[in-house]
């Protein structure tokens, strides 16, 4: 075992993690551990555009676009923190352009905008273009040109370093973080990093569903590691299911698709988004277009011989306006399923996409231990994270704007905390010890279950029972799933035994942390009586002001005896300009 | 062993094709195996699997993974061609794991997987990667202007000027390029061409001012003229990029000192 001393750390090299280092390098001694390698963070695999109210193509400005977020969550949007978003956009688009970024460009050289879903002018009245972008690939340029700025900056990185532990240490009572410990995933050591600050930016957890647009990494082990350590999870039971992901695979299709005039259509050849929508009609939010798409599905209208998806028709616009807007997604519709999308409709359904909950923050990205007090020296910023700018539904392009607003100002805070902190809080005894007992457990064991087998069933039950539509009783059916998956889990072997890569038993370890969220995720969505955004409920199919506007905040609880379970707490959720209404496309 | 057939893996075109019917085929699978905890030799081993032709070898290397053999070890993340984790010799072509449909490999012959050439295998298809991205931070992979004023809006580029270096900036350093390079393998001093095309992405950037430096750096004995224009490069991109025509504007800019 090592033992490593940072005024700052920080878990994951995705969007939020490279631009909070950039800020943290130039005030604090900052290392950045990450399980892959920083180019390989799913930020890569953004597409669409990232809002900010530049106005450059259009009248718009910070106000309309806080609304619209605050609508598009559904009214569960903390408004200060959405007021934040919004107005830091432009300057966080500016930012990256000053680094390098080469967004496209409108013909007067300024930045280019294109409309989508959600974003509107004038409060709903139609859509306006906020979305900034580079083709449809803006979220490997904001990664490559992040990571480009981390080695100009001289970022000292661990790579494939996977964080497993978070460390706490209780001073008067009161939570503090006292650093991490992670493995080494060539050598298969363990490290502990003892660090006046972290700051977790490991992304999200899609994982847990079988069709996803999610990387395999994308496995929740930031969100488990606190959890694990008693700290709480915020409004886990909102997952963005994405409406055009290609059938089966789960890859996405951009909805810039559909904001460069991409039309949905059902066997019948039919615009059905002008029933659901009639204003916004494709470009409607993201659980209100999976919805109807499903909807159209099971009234019988659903395409090919199971009629189990819907077409993305992009046959009507120019090649060359493909060529330019779309180049990625065409080729991927022409590699992955042989279709040519100038001639051909794309066969899609609603995909998992991302997680609206997760490590509750404040706007400083500072983590909470429960709804207000502060765990000292710990931060939490991007998909990881829940300020709560996304409220019950995320709307596009404001994540790529989420993890460079929020991690820039988590990388601010947690250097500064780091610089004005005399001394590092004293590491708990023995500190790796529940890693090495877990590593140890999983490598010895002689268990007659395999990673593969409960990991397939997971994510089979929560496609099944926990995706776009719910009931009480197709929750009740995952949670119990879950908890039979979980005590199956104690008996999982890995293969491989040695030191050296061995991604085997890490997969078994990312497991481990898929079970633990589903769980809270589904336990979390059986309390919620109420549809809102996400999260839909059949048995419930209205929105619940009166009792279930607020967050939903998950405790892991230990009993004497051992057992675990979830307590559930709630949050009021802050509200300044906005009364809710009803949300209408 | 069944001999492998291909029913109707001809569908492509026809959105429904192929997935009515019982598309599986048995594939072998040729893999160049190293560990060093067991051996300090490599050694061919082969798995043989029901698969779909029209899933990748990425899916056939998690299936022999997941319920064969789980020691089997390669990077992936994204599984879609877009993070360059997966970048191997497969059939003897340097391709993405990931982009790669099994039906595109003639399936019916034993499809052969290794890990990419000129670095340092780690574990079977795990290579370390450090000396590619050396290369990589070596040509000052960043914008550099030297506006002394932050300007506090963007700065203005014209759509032309940015279609200048689009091609380059596709880039995901999957490193397929490099460890396709002849130069690179006899010479692991060679920059290789990802670097080169991460220089190029800058050099022709119309914001930046640090070209001239790029281009000494390029100049280098290690430099652009080290390359021999094979074309290999350009064959394994799975982003599309014409490689060696990047590598030939940067060896013209540097004669002609205009960029
Ligand atoms: C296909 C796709 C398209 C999208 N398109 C858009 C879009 O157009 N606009 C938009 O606004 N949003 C989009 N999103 C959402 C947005 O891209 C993501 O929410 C955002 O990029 C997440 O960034 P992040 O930095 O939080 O996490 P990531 O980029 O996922 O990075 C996570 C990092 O954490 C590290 N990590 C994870 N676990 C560990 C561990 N245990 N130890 C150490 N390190 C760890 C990883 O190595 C990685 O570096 C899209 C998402 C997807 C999946
Ligand atoms: S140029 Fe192409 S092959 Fe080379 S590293 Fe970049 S993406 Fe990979
Ligand atoms: S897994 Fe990401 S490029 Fe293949």
């Amino acid at each position: 075992m090592k033992i490593h001393k940072y005024d700052t750390v920080i878990v994951g090299a995705g969007g939020a993690g490279m631009r909070a280092a950039i800020e943290s390098t130039k005030r604090s001694r900052t290392a950045v551990l990450t399980k892959l390698y920083p180019t390989r963070s799913h930020t890569g695999a953004a597409q669409g555009g990232m809002a900010a109210a530049l106005a450059n193509v259009e009248e718009d400005n910070w106000e309309w676009h806080t609304f619209d977020t605050v609508k598009g969550g559904d009214y569960l949007v903390d408004q200060d923190a959405a007021e934040i978003l919004a107005k830091e956009a432009i300057d966080s688009v500016l930012d990256l352009e000053k680094m390098g970024l080469p967004f496209n460009r409108t013909p007067d050289g300024t930045i280019d905008q294109r409309r989508f879903g959600g974003h509107s002018r004038n409060h709903g009245e139609a859509p306006v273009r906020r979305s900034c972008y580079a083709a449809d690939r803006t979220g490997h340029m904001i990664l490559q040109t992040l990571y480009q700025n981390c080695v100009k900056e001289g970022v000292e990185f661990f790579n494939e370093f996977y964080v497993l532990d978070q460390l706490i240490t209780e001073i008067d009572g009161v939570k503090h973080s006292a650093g991490v410990v992670a493995y080494e995933l060539a050598t298969g050591e363990i490290h502990v990093f003892q660090a006046k600050a972290v700051i977790y930016a490991s992304g999200g957890t899609g994982k847990f569903f079988k069709v996803t647009s999610n990387a395999h990494t994308l496995t929740g082990d930031g969100q488990a590691a606190v959890y694990r350590r008693g700290l709480p999870l915020e409004d886990m039971e909102f997952f963005q299911f994405h409406p055009t992901g290609i059938w089966r695979m789960g890859i996405l299709l951009t909805e810039g698709a559909r904001g460069e005039g991409g039309i949905l259509r059902n066997k019948d050849g039919e615009r059905f988004m002008e029933k659901y929508a009639p204003v916004m009609k494709d470009l409607a939010s993201r659980d209100v277009v999976s919805r109807s798409i499903y909807t159209e599905i099971r009234e019988g209208r659903g395409c090919g011989p199971e009629g189990d998806h819907v077409y993305l028709d992009l046959t009507h616009l120019p090649p060359e306006q493909l060529d330019a807007k779309l180049p990625d997604i065409t080729e991927f519709a022409r590699t992955y399923l042989g279709i040519e999308p100038y001639t051909d409709p794309i066969p899609i359904q609603p995909t998992a996409h991302y997680a609206m909950g997760g490590i509750p923050t404040n706007v400083r990205g500072e983590v909470l231990s429960d709804n207000t007090t502060v765990v000292p020296g710990l931060y939490a910023a991007g998909e990881v994270a829940c300020v709560s700018v996304h409220g019950a539904n995320r709307l596009g392009t404001n994540s790529l704007l989420d993890i460079n607003v929020f991690g820039k100002r988590a990388g601010i805070a947690a250097a500064e905390y780091s610089a004005t902190v005399a001394a590092h809080v004293e590491l708990p005894e023995d500190p790796a010890s529940l890693v090495v007992a877990q590593i140890e457990r999983l490598r010895s064991s002689t268990g007659s279950e395999r990673v593969a087998d409960i990991r397939r069933e997971l994510q089979e039950t929560m496609d099944a029972n926990v995706m776009v539509f719910r009931t009480e009783q197709t929750i009740k059916t995952a949670v119990e799933k879950i908890a039979e998956l979980r005590e199956r889990y104690r008996h999982v072997s890995v293969q491989d035994k040695g030191k050296r890569f061995n991604t085997d038993l890490l997969e078994a370890v990312e497991l481990g942390n898929l079970l633990d969220l589903a769980e809270v995720m589904a336990v979390s969505a059986l309390a919620r009586k109420e549809s809102r955004g996400g999260h839909y409920r059949e048995d419930y199919p209205n929105r619940d002001d009166v009792n279930f506007m607020r967050h939903t905040m998950a405790y892991r609880e230990v009993g004497d005896d051992g057992t675990e379970s979830i307590r559930l707490d709630y949050k009021p959720v802050v509200q300044t300009r906005y009364q809710p209404m009803e949300r209408k496309y | 062993m069944a001999t492998p057939t291909l029913d109707k893996a001809d569908g492509a075109g026809a959105p429904e094709a192929g997935f009515a019917d019982s598309p599986y085929i048995t594939a072998t699978f040729r893999i160049r195996r190293f560990n060093s905890e067991v051996s300090a030799e490599a050694v061919w081993e082969d798995f043989q699997l029901e698969i779909d032709p029209k899933e990748r070898v990425l899916d056939a290397l998690h299936k022999i993974k997941w319920d064969q053999d789980g020691t089997l070890t390669f990077r992936r993340s994204c599984a879609h061609g877009i993070c360059g984790s997966d970048a191997m010799r497969i059939n003897g072509k340097n391709r993405l794991a990931c982009k790669t449909l099994i039906k595109d490999l003639s399936p019916e012959k034993p499809i052969t997987v290794e890990p990419i050439k000129g670095l340092t295998v780690l574990k079977d298809l795990v290579v370390d990667m450090e000396p590619f991205f050396q290369a990589y931070r070596d040509v000052m992979p960043f914008l550099i202007t030297k506006d002394t004023n932050e300007p506090t809006r963007e700065r203005l580029q014209t759509a032309e000027d940015r279609e200048r270096f689009d091609d380059t900036t596709k880039c995901i350093l999957c490193a397929a390029c490099t460890s396709s390079c002849p130069v690179f393998w006899n010479d692991g001093q060679y920059f290789g061409p990802a670097a080169i095309v991460n220089a190029h992405r800058f050099i022709f950037d119309s914001r930046d001012e640090a070209g001239e430096q790029r281009l000494e750096i390029l100049n280098d004995k290690d430099g652009v003229w080290r390359c021999r224009t094979t074309f290999n490069c350009t064959d394994a991109c799975p982003r599309g990029i014409e490689v060696t025509k990047a590598i030939q504007e940067v060896k013209r800019a540097l004669i002609t000192r205009r960029f």
